[in-house]
């Protein structure tokens, strides 16, 4: 559920980007950022927080556990 | 004219900005000689540092193998000339679909090459697509797309250093006895092999462990140069509501996009930054991860570490619009890349902060130039000499050793090739190499996720889309590129980026050819595709 919850806002984030809405806005943040840059700015932030949320509710552990059990096909084991 | 050559507006006979630059060059070789006490002296060392890279050093090493100069002085340019829109045409798209491919790509690429010990992309197509044929293929088309791109960082981080000690108007550059061929400028020869060899000599001594230690010293200093700069501008200009209100009243359409960016262009610039997925420099950064866990910092901190270098820049850019000479003259700028160090040096007038200014562009692309002479290194020792031979001809002392031949090697021939007058500008084949590798995406995104992906339809998809990037390639630089009559700029595709139709490409071809050949062997898709449990 978790996982699934991540891909969709992902796949919003992914739509977001898209501030159309903003073109040809130049208000200003704060007085001194424009509305574009800010907005991106936020969406960067966005996004790291996005990640932080898919790290710990969409984490693969099963693949860590499986990439650390020996192998028979492991050809360079000296590695 | 590189860019970079415009820091050359530094006092011609105050020495301070180059001495900034040895002392910076200096630290990064005792820093190179310090990290190989902790190299293990084995081939598995050299090549990932034997999988042993934390959170914080993986953070930094992979983010400042994939922010170039670019991010520094382009990323100033083409604010001044396009607005704001870069911000989001560049930045915040990479925020999300990098840490998007490290998260979905990078942890299961590790996963293999830890579970099967691969140390080059090559391997792992290989055995996933059981096709040495497919390795064999792989590997030319990789190196000619980092090629150029390892070109344009020697290229410009060496001339950084020539344009800083050359002439400034009717002044002599800084050794005019020495070197009077050139006015005083320290000749390209030399400024190239001095970088080219401060990058051997630690890439040299601990392999992959020293580039990561490198990688995260470059990535402090590039993030602070960012920070230093715009504090220091912005304080010039009378602080940042002053210098934005400027911009407000004189030259307003840079705060938008209106008229500045297409709505399509601004969306397929989407698909560059996929190219993450196929950098094969970024794929040993992958492998050196201690754990998966590791990747964690990398994919959280990745977006906003981007936004910390991008911010300032971008809006150094916005203001240059507006900016005045101390004669309250409009500052105009010969080339757009001039921006960011004329704006340093006129407005902050500070030799040190110059000389700083280029450590912190030396910094974001030799933290690029090191990972690249690398993963070079590892390709032509694993997927060229080890294939040959065979797989136990070499001990693990004589791996090492064909390593660091090769890491000479390479170094050797992009420092040759860095002097020789290509017939094409160097600078415009590197931004294709993001192209290229942002193309090839749907090839590693399918061998880690699509069950039903086929030898047939990789090579198929991997040849076509190679030929469709270099027939873009040269209708751009010697048809487009040279025809006068539109202005210059991208080269679009139905207003879109190139990139997008060679991924197109390389989907369809994939998904039909693969589809319409045998499925993959029942062995293979076990072996890469683990049940769950």
């Amino acid at each position: 559920m978790g996982r699934y919850a991540i891909w969709i806002v992902a796949l919003l984030l992914f739509v977001l980007h898209h501030d159309f809405w903003w073109w040809g806005d130049t208000s200003l943040v704060f007085g001194f950022l424009p509305i574009g840059l800010a907005y991106h700015a936020g969406f960067s932030l966005a996004a790291g927080l996005l990640w932080l949320a898919a790290v710990k509710f969409a984490w693969p552990t099963d693949l860590e556990r499986w990439a650390s059990e020996d192998h028979a096909d492991q050809v360079e084991k000296r590695r | 004219m590189n860019p970079l050559i415009l820091l050359a507006q530094a006092p011609a006979a105050d020495l301070t900005p180059l001495w900034v630059i040895v002392g910076y060059l200096a630290l990064l070789i005792c820093l190179g000689v310090f990290s190989a006490r902790f190299f293990r002296g084995t081939s598995a060392d050299f090549f990932v540092a034997s999988r042993s890279i934390g959170p914080f050093m993986l953070l930094m090493s992979i983010f400042g193998t994939t922010m170039t100069g670019f991010a520094l002085v382009g990323s100033s340019a083409e604010t001044y000339e396009s607005g704001i829109g870069v911000y989001g045409l560049m930045a915040s798209w990479s925020g999300l679909i990098h840490s998007a491919c490290f998260f979905l790509v990078g942890i299961k690429l590790w996963a293999f090459g830890k579970k099967y010990g691969y140390v080059t992309q090559c391997q792992y197509f290989t055995a996933r697509f059981d096709s040495p044929g497919l390795g064999y293929m792989l590997f030319p088309i990789l190196v000619v797309l980092i090629i150029p791109y390892l070109l344009v960082g020697l290229i410009a981080s060496g001339s950084a250093i020539t344009g800083l000690t050359g002439p400034v108007g009717p002044n002599d550059g800084y050794f005019p006895q020495t070197f009077a061929a050139t006015d005083g400028a320290i000749p390209k020869y030399l400024s190239h092999a001095v970088i080219a060899a401060v990058v051997l000599v630690y890439v040299f001594l601990g392999g992959v462990r020293s580039t990561a230690w490198a990688n995260t010293f470059q990535t402090i200093v590039f993030m602070a140069t960012g920070v230093i700069t715009i504090t220091l501008v912005a304080k010039a200009l009378g602080g940042p509501v002053e210098a934005t209100k400027a911009v407000l009243e004189k030259a307003p359409e840079g705060l938008a996009r209106e008229g500045k960016i297409s709505h399509l262009k601004f969306l397929s610039y989407a698909f560059i930054p996929l190219s993450v997925g196929m950098f094969p420099h970024l794929f040993q950064h992958w492998l050196t991860a201690k754990s998966a866990k590791s990747f964690r910092l990398s994919v959280v901190a990745h977006p906003v570490f981007i936004m910390i270098v991008w911010v300032p820049c971008v809006m150094i850019g916005v203001w240059a619009t507006a900016a005045t000479m101390p004669n309250g003259a409009p500052m105009t700028f010969a080339n757009a890349n001039q921006v960011l160090p004329k704006m340093v040096n006129v407005l902050v007038h500070s030799p040190w902060i110059t000389g700083i200014l280029m450590a912190g562009i030396l910094a974001a692309i030799m933290s690029s130039l090191d990972s690249q002479f690398m993963c070079l290194s590892t390709m032509f020792t694993n997927d060229v000499v080890v294939r040959a031979a065979g797989e136990n001809r070499f001990s693990d002392r004589q791996l090492l050793w064909l390593g660091r031949g090769f890491v000479i090697f390479i170094v050797g021939l992009t420092y040759a090739l860095s002097l020789i007058k290509l017939p094409v500008n160097v600078f415009d084949l590197g931004v294709w190499c993001f192209s290229g590798f942002g193309g090839l995406f749907p090839l590693v995104f399918a061998a880690v996720y699509w069950k039903r992906a086929t030898k047939a339809g990789v090579i198929t998809s991997l040849l076509l889309s190679a030929s469709v990037w270099g027939g873009l390639l040269y209708y751009d630089l010697q048809i487009y590129k040279k025809d006068t009559s539109h202005p210059h700029g991208d080269m679009l595709i139905g207003g879109m980026m190139p990139v997008a139709v060679i991924f197109a490409t390389c989907v369809v071809t994939l998904v039909v050819v693969s589809l319409a050949s045998q499925p993959p062997q029942r062995a293979t898709i076990d072996k890469f595709f683990p049940e769950k449990r």
